[in-house]
């Protein structure tokens, strides 16, 4: 099974794979840069358990887990 | 516009509707950028004071516009598009962007000129919407903007190799020092001379021929090619919706080109995306130096403490009690000296004018009525200055972040935890804040409850009745009856916010869960020029809009208590002759009228008339009872003469109107009810306008009474049922 950047531990990094689930949310991550081969560093959880704060392409990015999980990782 | 280039993609013009612009000789340019590149400090810089705020037709997207003059005179136009990190159309803010630069705006004809403001310490992420721009056909400036903070980061952009790179021109700027303005002004001059940009990428062969035949329909439909060519790619990715809806096979020709692609190999929903980041990445290779060490960054660490586990929420909560409180006493002095003003006003015209209807209607109807909107601006004031440096310092989206599971729970965004907050002060600044709010379905859901939040206007209220009836008893040994009560209607108020906004998100605002993808922008100072323009810019909007309908409301309620006159019984002391005045006028005997509508409630027709009078602004309550219970109309809260007549009240058969059951469901009714013209106004306003914002409002209002009503019956009712009688 393919691990998704919800699995991905604060301070830990990773390559995305793929974006996934409804369009819009996915369009505006890849607009973002979260493209097949971007480095991507989970930064920190929020205090309440989520959303969760990741380093891309040098800015810093919150999203809630249930869009994290359809960013599939290496 | 008059160059043409010959190349196959880049030509002139846009889509047809684009002509108007030719004909005014006035230049017309649009600032677009990523969020928080400095832009509007930009916008700011560039035209100054010469700023108008208005919404763009239809919907709420906040359309700022300004000018400045040009060397030999005349004036060029600047507005200030929403801040997009794509112009890929996912969210309103992206299709008006995208909708203006095409020239298919109503009443907005396509800018002569675009400044693209990029943020030079992100030029990756930025370049994203500057490879979509380039593709429009559409002259461009690109301003290089905060390339000192970059420098500080150690990030250098080499702006000569980036203009050859894009074949446009960049103009390095530092808008919050107002340098390279005048490079800048002088770029847009000639921007309209030189080539028109292009696609300076080569799409790959499969993808290219896949796009073809969706291209060709957006032709056929009226769109320039070279526009056609950025819209197809575009359309891989999303439905074609907005403006690109009802165009004959486009669809079918999208989802062609999908199929043709997954085919290929590719996957058609990223393609767009990977075929952009792919250039942009030579671009950044070719043009951005880093030096230095790539340390912890100042907001990596100022982040440790404010995002906390810990300490993060523990700040949190104190700055929002410092902001809350700060609304209240802050404002309390200035709320004081308008008010002084006020009366200060109506005397000198009292005594100006002769004794009669003109004199009342100058003083109690016109200057009464302006200044009960005009005490709300140091609230809206104080809270429009911390929500702007909260936004400004970067710290707003870290309130999101920190309380979006929270909200969440009631199906709302972190970014409606402010508006509902500032609502304990007035629901007119806390509805205006909603504009944070990017889903335009979660800020109706906003909307709709941010007036349950007990406001201060409702503390002459609630001070009344609680200091009348309310027996200070100390419970539980610290806590005292009347704090507690005074406690439970906030919380009321709240609880229902929290409960109703839930039923909503559930029912009538319907949707699919919406994404908070939102950046965490690194810390900065904010810039005072800015943040001043941005206060007046909301006060401006709330006098204007919110005053000219009370201005008109008042006077209404003011003829409905004047007229027709009563003839008043000789030597009656003035408190009484105001009593059968008022009795004797259209909202008298309208209180009368109601009087078996609120019965049931156990209110008698003097509270039927203080009711109906409040409808305009919750405060009035008080004074209406004042003048009803003939102790005068400057009765306030803490008047001594006005509580001793309430208690002493008692009805025909002796009994006493008022007990303490009847005054918490009064105050109970007063936590539901909307009563206040200035919301209703802003509700209008900030739903759209027009028609739709007043059926939102009104639909608003009538739940609001439904559901006051409801309460005050239940409280009175189950009161009675309980043995809480008299």
């Amino acid at each position: 099974m393919s691990r998704t950047l919800v699995s991905i531990q604060p301070g830990e990094s990773a390559r995305v794979a793929s974006v996934g689930g409804e369009a819009g949310a996915a369009r505006r991550l890849m607009d973002l840069g979260l493209i097949r081969g971007t480095p991507i560093r989970v930064v920190r959880v929020a205090p309440l358990g989520d959303p969760i704060e990741v380093s891309v392409r040098g800015f810093m990015l919150s999203l809630r887990r249930a869009e994290a999980e359809h960013v599939v990782v290496d | 516009m008059e160059n043409s280039s010959t190349g196959s993609l880049a030509t002139t013009g846009l889509a047809p509707e684009a002509g108007p612009a030719q004909l005014t000789s006035q230049l017309r340019v649009a600032l677009i950028g990523n969020p928080n590149t400095g832009k509007s400090t930009l916008f700011n810089a560039l035209t100054g004071m010469r700023q108008r705020v208005g919404n763009y037709s239809g919907v709420t997207v906040e359309r700022v516009e300004g000018r400045y003059r040009r060397s030999n005179g005349t004036a060029v136009s600047v507005l200030d598009l929403p801040g997009t990190y794509s112009l890929s159309a996912t969210s309103p803010d992206e299709e008006i962007a995208l909708t203006v630069l095409l020239g298919l705006a109503p009443d907005l004809p396509a800018p002569d000129v675009v400044v693209l403001v990029v943020d030079a310490s992100n030029l990756e992420r930025n370049l994203f919407v500057v490879s979509q721009i380039l593709e429009l056909g559409l002259p461009v400036v690109i301003a290089l903007n905060q390339v000192d903070t970059a420098a500080a980061a150690g990030i250098r952009v080499d702006s000569v190799e980036l203009a050859m790179q894009l074949q446009v021109q960049v103009v390095e700027t530092v808008a919050t020092k107002g340098q390279g303005i005048d490079v800048l002004k002088r770029a847009i001059e000639r921007a309209s001379a030189l080539p028109l940009p292009e696609r300076s990428f080569e799409l790959p062969a499969p993808l290219f021929r896949a796009v073809q035949p969706v291209e060709a329909v957006l032709v056929q439909a009226g769109f320039h090619p070279s526009t056609a060519a950025m819209e197809a790619l575009r359309l891989l990715a999303i439905a074609p919706e907005g403006h690109l809806a009802g165009i004959p096979g486009l669809e079918g020709e999208a989802e062609r080109a999908r199929t043709a692609l997954e085919e290929a190999g590719y996957n058609a929903r990223a393609v767009e995306a990977e075929v952009r980041y792919g250039w942009i990445a030579e671009v950044v290779e070719a043009t951005v130096h880093r030096f230095g060490s790539a340390g912890s960054s100042r907001t990596d660490r100022i982040d440790a403490v404010l995002l906390h586990r810990v300490f993060g929420p523990l700040i949190f909560l104190l700055l929002m009690a410092i902001v809350f409180q700060s609304i209240f006493t802050w404002a309390e002095p200035l709320m004081t000296a308008v008010e002084g003003l006020v009366g200060g006003v109506g005397n000198l015209a009292g005594s100006a004018l002769p004794e009669g209807d003109l004199r009342s209607l100058v003083v109690d109807g016109v200057i009464a009525g302006v200044g009960s909107v005009v005490i709300f601006l140091p609230q809206i004031v104080i809270l429009f200055l911390f929500i702007g440096f909260l936004e400004a310092t970067g710290y707003m989206a870290r309130a999101a972040f920190i309380m979006d599971r929270f909200m969440r729970g009631v199906g709302l965004h972190g970014r409606s935890f402010i508006p509902m907050l500032s609502g304990y002060a007035c629901a007119v600044p806390g509805i205006m804040a909603t504009r944070t709010i990017e889903n335009p379905k979660d800020r109706l859901a906003t909307i709709m409850v941010v007036p349950l939040m007990s406001c201060s206007a409702r503390i002459p209220v609630y001070t009344l009745l609680i200091g009348t009836f309310i027996p200070p008893i100390a419970v539980a040994g610290i806590f005292n009856l009347q704090g507690l009560t005074l406690l439970a209607m906030y919380f009321l108020g709240t609880a229902a916010a929290l409960v109703v906004a839930g039923i909503f998100k559930k029912t009538l605002l319907k949707g699919p869960s919406q994404p908070m993808i939102m950046e965490l922008p690194p810390y900065r100072l904010p810039n005072l020029r800015s943040l001043l323009l941005t206060v007046s810019h909301r006060a401006g909007l709330f006098l204007r809009r919110a005053g000219t309908i009370i201005f008109a409301l008042t006077i209404v309620l003011w003829a409905l208590a004047t007229y027709p006159k009563t003839e008043v019984v000789a030597d009656v002391t003035d408190g009484a002759a105001q009593e059968q005045q008022l009795a004797g006028s259209i909202l008298g005997r309208a209180g009368q009228a109601v009087e078996p509508i609120v019965r049931p409630l156990g209110y008698d027709w003097k509270i039927g008339v203080s009711i109906i009078s409040s409808f305009a602004a919750r405060e009035v309550f008080v004074a209406t009872m004042g003048t009803i219970y003939g102790v005068g109309s400057d009765a306030d809260e803490t008047s001594v003469a006005l509580r001793e007549q309430l208690l002493a009240e008692t009805d025909a058969a002796g009994t006493p109107v008022y007990t303490p059951l009847i005054a918490v469901s009064l105050m109970v009714f007063y936590v539901f009810a909307m009563m206040c013209v200035s919301t209703n106004a802003v509700v209008v306003r900030e739903t759209g306008g027009g028609w739709k914002g007043v059926k939102w409002a009104a639909f608003q209002f009538l739940w609001m009474f439904v559901l006051a009503y409801s309460a005050a019956f239940v409280v009175y009712r189950g009161g009675l049922l309980l043995g809480f009688a008299a």
